[in-house]
């Protein structure tokens, strides 16, 4: 037992303690983390997936600052009852554009994952508003502010580089024409080919039925086009996952 | 160990640590504490092969038991479906507008229409399917596009006014604030009003009529009755999607309506939109 005696030469210098500590956690750590870099199946590759148009990212941006997370998760776990009652269950990939992700288990509201196309834009409207007026059991608070908060885009375009600099592949095109396609997305007279060309599913729609771009047009933007990217007709899941 | 202390007052090993003079006493631990703690590790390996866990150079090992989360939510909607599947065939085959003298039958499509009524069509007609302002009521027989089952499984398969559907229902009525002068759409709204409720302006009334005539009757009848053809809603009952009163008519005249609703075939399977019809057409208005 004499080589399990010589702990006591660690516990008797603070620094050979702390190195030796150090080197474990960082056993661990390596261990758990870096296989996700390398790994190719970590994130397969799915059809359809593409980057936020800039009015659907500045919508994820009011989703995230009104704290919807807190009741809303945005993960359909692979179990029958949530695939049932949500749809397909949700890819790791379906959320690789998303910094942060909206991940969670906690739902005080329903699971909002693939909520986009699922209501109409006036429902969506109208439950913002005043969520009680069309599920009378509903707990959740009124949101009709952001109808008269208007936006202009300002900073779109250093929210999309922001974006590309975490890893999103935003193409100079698609910086460039943030400010026009930031504004044509709700606005269904207007020449919005170039947006859908960019940003292919993207739905083109007065999402608030006002003439003016307001916080409820980017958020209903962002709202309908969740889970709508992959399509799951001729998506083979790969069961190694 | 040949320099054994032994601590004299307990009679128990000490580790032979010693501060102060104060000795650490060396107490074992508890052989089952022990051996079970050694199990757990035996388990833990065993179970890594078992499950997938190590990483690998392009993907972890997959495990022995060949178990992963898509494999086991794609048996538990196989073993599921496999339960239900005479039902679901029959269903599929069935001749939906005779469905409820198959009193089986009939009782599983309703039951599994319920379930997918309250998941997918409650936000917006309500869980008792009352409806709210703006969305129908399904209880009533006041219906838009038909209440027939076939028409109503047509209603749901393609849904209304929708981007996605070609074959979606469709008909859009003009804002008829560009059309009329406030005074027109006055007259028209008290004829509205006239037709359902006894406490109306007669002479108004009377001049709104001519105009329904020659602006509203084309979609909404002679007698305002209404036409399914196009989904334009009987004016003549006093049943209002948007509100009767004198406010909410003339904002619907003023600037129409436009309810959509998603098209359904594309979200639910052919079984599901058939039981969904088969539960709101039973629940009192089906024609």
């Amino acid at each position: 037992m004499a080589f399990l005696d010589k702990h006591a030469i660690l516990e008797k210098s603070p620094t050979l303690l702390l190195t030796a500590s150090l080197l474990v956690v960082t056993v661990g750590g390596i261990v758990e983390i870096a296989p996700l870099f390398w790994l190719e199946n970590t994130i397969e590759d799915v059809e359809g997936v593409r980057p936020y148009s800039p009015l659907e990212l500045t919508g994820r941006d009011i989703y995230i600052r009104e704290g919807c997370y807190v009741c809303h998760s945005q993960m359909i776990r692979p179990m029958r009852d949530e695939v049932e009652r949500y749809g397909h269950y949700s890819l790791a990939a379906e959320s690789q554009y998303d910094h942060p992700h909206q991940w969670g288990s906690k739902r005080t509201g329903p699971d909002v994952a693939r909520v986009g196309g699922r209501y109409s834009d006036a429902w969506h409207v109208d439950h913002l508003m005043d969520p009680q007026s069309v599920v009378p059991e509903s707990i959740m608070p009124k949101y009709a502010f952001l109808a008269d908060a208007k936006i202009d885009g300002e900073h779109i375009e250093a929210l999309l580089s922001t974006h590309r600099f975490v890893g999103v592949p935003y193409t100079d095109e698609q910086i460039a024409q943030a400010q026009a396609d930031f504004r044509v997305q709700a606005d269904p007279e207007g020449d919005w080919d170039g947006l859908v060309e960019r940003y292919p599913g993207a739905a083109v729609s007065n999402f608030d039925g006002q003439p003016e771009l307001t916080e409820m047009d980017a958020l209903i933007a962002y709202l309908q086009v969740l889970g709508t990217m992959v399509d799951f007709s001729t998506f083979t899941p790969d069961a190694s996952r | 160990m040949a320099d054994r202390k032994v601590d004299e007052e307990t009679g128990v090993d000490t580790t032979g640590h010693s501060w102060d003079g104060i000795q650490e006493l060396n107490n074992p631990l508890p052989r089952w504490w022990l051996w079970t703690f050694y199990l757990t590790i035996i388990w833990g390996i065993g179970y890594t092969i078992a499950y997938p866990a190590w990483p690998m150079v392009s993907g972890a090992t997959a495990g022995v038991l060949g178990w992963s989360a898509r494999g086991t939510v794609a048996n538990d909607i196989a073993e599921h479906d496999g339960q239900n599947a005479n039902l679901v065939t029959a269903l599929l085959q069935a001749d939906m507008t005779t469905l409820p003298e198959n009193a089986d039958l009939n009782r599983y499509a309703v039951a599994r229409g319920g379930a997918v009524f309250r998941a997918q069509c409650s936000q917006c007609h309500g869980s008792g399917a009352a409806g709210a302002t703006g969305y129908p009521n399904l209880l009533d027989d006041d219906w838009l596009w038909g209440g027939e089952m076939e028409q109503i499984i047509y209603s749901v398969t393609h849904g209304i006014r929708n981007e996605v559907d070609p074959d979606a229902h469709w008909s859009q009525m003009p804002a008829f604030g560009d059309i009329f002068t406030k005074e027109e759409t006055a007259a028209t709204v008290e004829y509205l009003v006239s037709l359902s409720s006894s406490e109306f302006d007669a002479t108004l009334a009377e001049e709104g009529a001519t105009l329904f005539l020659d602006n509203c009757a084309a979609c909404h009848g002679d007698n305002a009755m209404g036409d399914r053809a196009v989904g334009a809603p009987n004016l003549a009952d006093a049943i209002w999607l948007y509100g009767g009163d004198r406010e909410a008519l003339t904002y619907s005249v003023e600037n129409a309506r436009f309810g959509v609703m998603p098209a359904w075939g594309q979200r639910l399977s052919e079984e599901d939109v058939r039981a969904v019809s088969a539960y709101v057409h039973a629940l009192g208005g089906g024609e």
